[in-house]
C-alpha cells in the first residue's frame, strides 16, 4: 500500500498552498514589518526602522509589560479553573444516567456560541438595570444596580466566569473523549479488588488521563493566550487598559491605530512566547516517536 | 422519564428486566450515590442555561417589560433587527460563509488526511510538524500581514476572502483529525478491493468514504461552527455593512444598543439558534472524533 507515487503530494497540494500563503508568508512578513516604520495613517514617515520598534516596546511602553502580565494572569487563572471544572464535568457526563445524552448536549452547548455571542448574552445577564443581579436584589440578595463590568474590582471576575461558561464545556469534551477510551474491564477489575470510587479515580482514571490532561492544558493555554474576541467585545481591554492582553493590544494597534510596524513588533514578541509553548507541546506529545 | 416515575418500590421484588436495545438506560453502577452526579450536574446546568434563558427573555418580551416569564410573546425586536438593522443580510452572509468553509475544509481535510494516513511520502514529517505548529499561531497576530495580503488580492469586503482565510486557519486541525479517523479504518478491505481490480480512487469511494460518515459530520460541523463564530477576520476584512456577518453585526449593536437590550437579545437569538441546533445534533460525533486521536497529536 505504501508505495512512492505522486498521489500524496497531489492530495496535500491545496493545503500546502493555503498554508504557505496564509500562514507561513504572513509570519515572515510580520518579522519584516516589525523592522519598519509602517503606519497607514502616517505613510510619509514609513521606512526602515531597525530595532526601534523593539526598543520602544521593551523600554518605553509600560502597556506592553502590563498587557503581558495580564495575559499571564488570564491564562493561568482561566486554564487552571477550566481544567478543574472541565474534569469534573467530564466525569459527571461520563457516568451512566437517564437523560445523559440530553444533559451532554445542554452543558456542552455554550461552546458552540463562542465569541461575540457569548459577550452579548453575558452583557444582558450582567447589566445593572435588568440583569440577574437586579433581579436578585429585588429578591433581597445583594444591592440594586450592581455593575460588575463597570467596576474595576469585579471586571476580572466577570471576564473569568464568562470565559469559563464557554471554555469549560470544550475542555470537558476533550477530556470526555479520552475518558471513553479507558477500557471498562480496568474498572471492573478494580471493583473486584475492592477499590473505592475515589481509589479507582486516582489509580485508573487519572493515570490514563495524564497525557490528555497535559496536552489539552497546553493547547488551552495557547488558545486562551490567543483569545481576543471575548475580551475585545466585553471590556475592550478596559477599564484603563486593565484587561488588555497582548493579542488584544496587537489587534488595537492594528485595527484602531493602523500602526502596523509597532503592532508587528508586538506580534513577534508574542510569537517568541508561544514558541516556548510549541516546543513544550512537541516534546511532551513525543512528536516523531511514532511513525 | 416515565421509567423513573413508575419504578417499583425498593422492597418489592422487581420483575426481571427485559433486555432492551437502549443501552444508555442501563442502571448506574453504584445507584447508591446518584446525588454525586445529580447535584453538580443540576448546578452546572443552571450555570449553563440561565444565560441562554436571559437572552431569550429579553428577545421576546416587549421593550420596557421586566417580566421573568414573558407572556404574551412579542416579536417586535426580531422585526427590528432582521429588517431595520440588517440581520437578514448578516444571516445570509454567515450562512454562505459557514457552508463555504464547511465544504472546503471537509473536502481538503479528507484529501490531506488520506495522504497522511495511507501513504508514506518524503516530507511527511515536516508537513505534519508544520500543521501542528500552526495551532500555536494567534489569529489576532496575523491580522496585520493578512490585511496587507487581502488588500493586495482585492479580497477585502468579500465573503470569498473570509472563506479562504478561515479555511486556511481551520484546515490543519481538521486534517489531523481526519487523518486519525482514516488511520482507524482498517486497510484490509481497501486492499481487497484493489486486489479485485478496483482503482485506488474507486476503492476510496466504495470502501473508505462510507465508513467516514461520522468523521465527515464531526469535521464539517466543527468547521461550520468555527466559521459561524469567526469574528476578528470578519471585523477586519469586511467593513461594508452589506458584507457583515452575524458576529460583526452583533458587535456593532453591542455598542449602539446599550439602551436597547431587546434588539441585542433578538440579534443574539438569530445568531445562536443555528449553531446550537447544529451542535446539539452532532456533539456525539464531536466526542468520537476527538477520541480518534486529534488531541493526542
Amino acid at each position: 500500500m505504501r508505495t512512492r507515487t505522486w498521489a500524496p503530494y497531489a492530495l496535500i497540494a491545496p493545503t500546502l498552498v493555503l498554508m504557505a500563503v496564509f500562514l507561513v508568508y504572513p509570519i515572515g512578513s510580520v518579522v519584516y514589518y516589525s523592522l519598519q516604520r509602517y503606519n497607514v495613517t502616517q505613510p510619509w514617515k514609513n521606512g526602515f526602522a531597525g530595532l526601534d520598534n523593539f526598543k520602544q516596546m521593551l523600554f518605553d511602553d509600560p502597556l506592553f509589560w502590563q498587557s503581558l502580565a495580564f495575559s499571564a494572569k488570564w491564562v493561568f487563572v482561566e486554564v487552571s479553573l477550566q481544567l478543574l471544572l472541565g474534569l469534573v464535568l467530564a466525569l459527571i457526563v461520563n457516568e451512566t444516567f437517564i437523560g445523559r445524552g440530553v444533559a451532554r448536549a445542554l452543558v456542552f452547548s455554550p461552546w458552540a456560541v463562542s465569541g461575540v455571542l457569548t459577550t452579548g448574552i453575558w452583557i444582558l445577564l450582567l447589566n445593572p438595570s435588568t440583569g440577574v443581579f437586579q433581579v436578585l436584589s429585588e429578591w433581597g440578595v445583594g444591592s440594586p444596580g450592581t455593575s460588575v463590568l463597570g467596576n474595576p474590582d469585579t471586571v476580572f471576575d466577570a471576564l473569568v466566569v464568562t470565559e469559563l461558561w464557554r471554555g469549560v464545556p470544550f475542555f470537558a469534551i476533550l477530556l470526555l473523549a479520552d475518558l471513553q477510551s479507558i477500557p471498562k474491564d480496568l474498572y471492573e477489575a478494580a471493583s473486584v479488588d475492592g477499590a473505592s470510587r475515589w481509589r479507582r479515580f486516582t489509580s485508573v482514571t487519572l493515570p490514563h488521563l495524564k497525557d490528555a490532561i497535559i496536552l489539552s492544558t497546553l493547547l488551552r493555554a495557547v488558545w486562551e493566550f490567543n483569545n481576543v474576541d471575548l475580551i475585545y467585545t466585553l471590556t475592550g481591554g478596559g477599564p484603563a487598559n486593565q484587561t488588555t492582553t497582548l493579542p488584544l493590544y496587537v489587534a488595537r494597534q492594528a485595527v484602531d491605530s493602523h500602526n502596523f510596524g509597532y503592532g508587528s513588533a508586538l506580534t513577534v514578541a508574542g510569537f517568541l512566547i508561544l514558541l516556548f509553548f510549541s516546543i513544550a507541546y512537541l516534546r511532551l506529545s513525543k512528536f516523531g516517536s511514532r511513525a | 422519564m416515565t421509567e423513573t416515575l413508575t419504578r417499583p418500590p425498593v422492597d418489592a421484588a422487581p420483575p426481571p428486566r427485559q433486555p432492551t436495545k437502549r443501552r444508555r438506560r442501563a442502571v448506574a453502577e453504584e445507584p447508591g450515590k446518584p446525588w454525586m452526579i445529580r447535584v453538580p450536574l443540576v448546578l452546572y446546568l443552571l450555570f449553563t442555561l440561565i444565560p441562554f434563558y436571559w437572552m431569550l427573555v429579553f428577545a421576546v418580551r416587549p421593550a420596557g417589560s421586566t417580566q421573568l416569564v414573558p407572556w404574551p410573546i412579542s416579536l417586535e425586536h426580531f422585526d427590528t433587527v432582521w429588517n431595520d438593522i440588517g440581520f437578514g443580510i448578516f444571516f445570509y452572509n454567515s450562512v454562505v460563509m459557514g457552508l463555504g468553509v464547511l465544504v472546503f475544509v471537509t473536502i481538503l481535510s479528507v484529501m490531506g488526511g488520506y495522504a497522511l494516513a495511507r501513504f508514506k511520502f518524503r516530507g511527511q514529517r515536516v508537513f505534519l510538524l508544520a500543521m501542528l505548529c500552526s495551532q500555536f499561531i494567534p489569529g489576532a497576530m496575523m491580522l496585520i500581514p493578512l490585511f496587507v495580503i487581502f488588500k493586495g488580492l482585492g479580497l477585502l469586503n468579500s465573503i470569498t476572502g473570509l472563506i479562504i482565510a478561515e479555511v486556511a486557519f481551520q484546515l490543519p486541525l481538521s486534517l489531523i483529525l481526519m487523518a486519525g479517523f482514516i488511520r482507524n479504518i482498517s486497510v484490509e478491505l481497501e486492499e481487497a478491493a484493489m486486489v479485485d481490480g478496483c482503482s485506488r480512487t474507486r476503492a476510496f469511494f466504495a470502501v473508505v468514504l462510507p465508513q467516514l460518515k461520522p468523521a465527515l459530520v464531526a469535521v464539517g460541523s466543527f468547521a461550520f461552527i468555527g466559521a459561524w463564530n469567526q469574528f476578528l477576520f470578519a471585523l477586519m476584512f469586511a467593513t461594508r455593512q452589506d458584507k457583515f456577518t452575524l458576529p460583526v453585526g452583533l458587535s456593532y449593536t453591542l455598542g449602539e444598543f446599550n439602551t436597547d437590550f431587546g434588539a441585542l437579545a433578538a440579534g443574539g437569538v438569530v445568531a445562536a439558534v443555528p449553531v446550537v441546533l447544529v451542535f446539539a445534533v452532532v456533539q456525539r460525533f464531536l466526542v468520537q472524533g476527538l477520541s480518534a486521536g486529534a488531541v493526542k497529536g
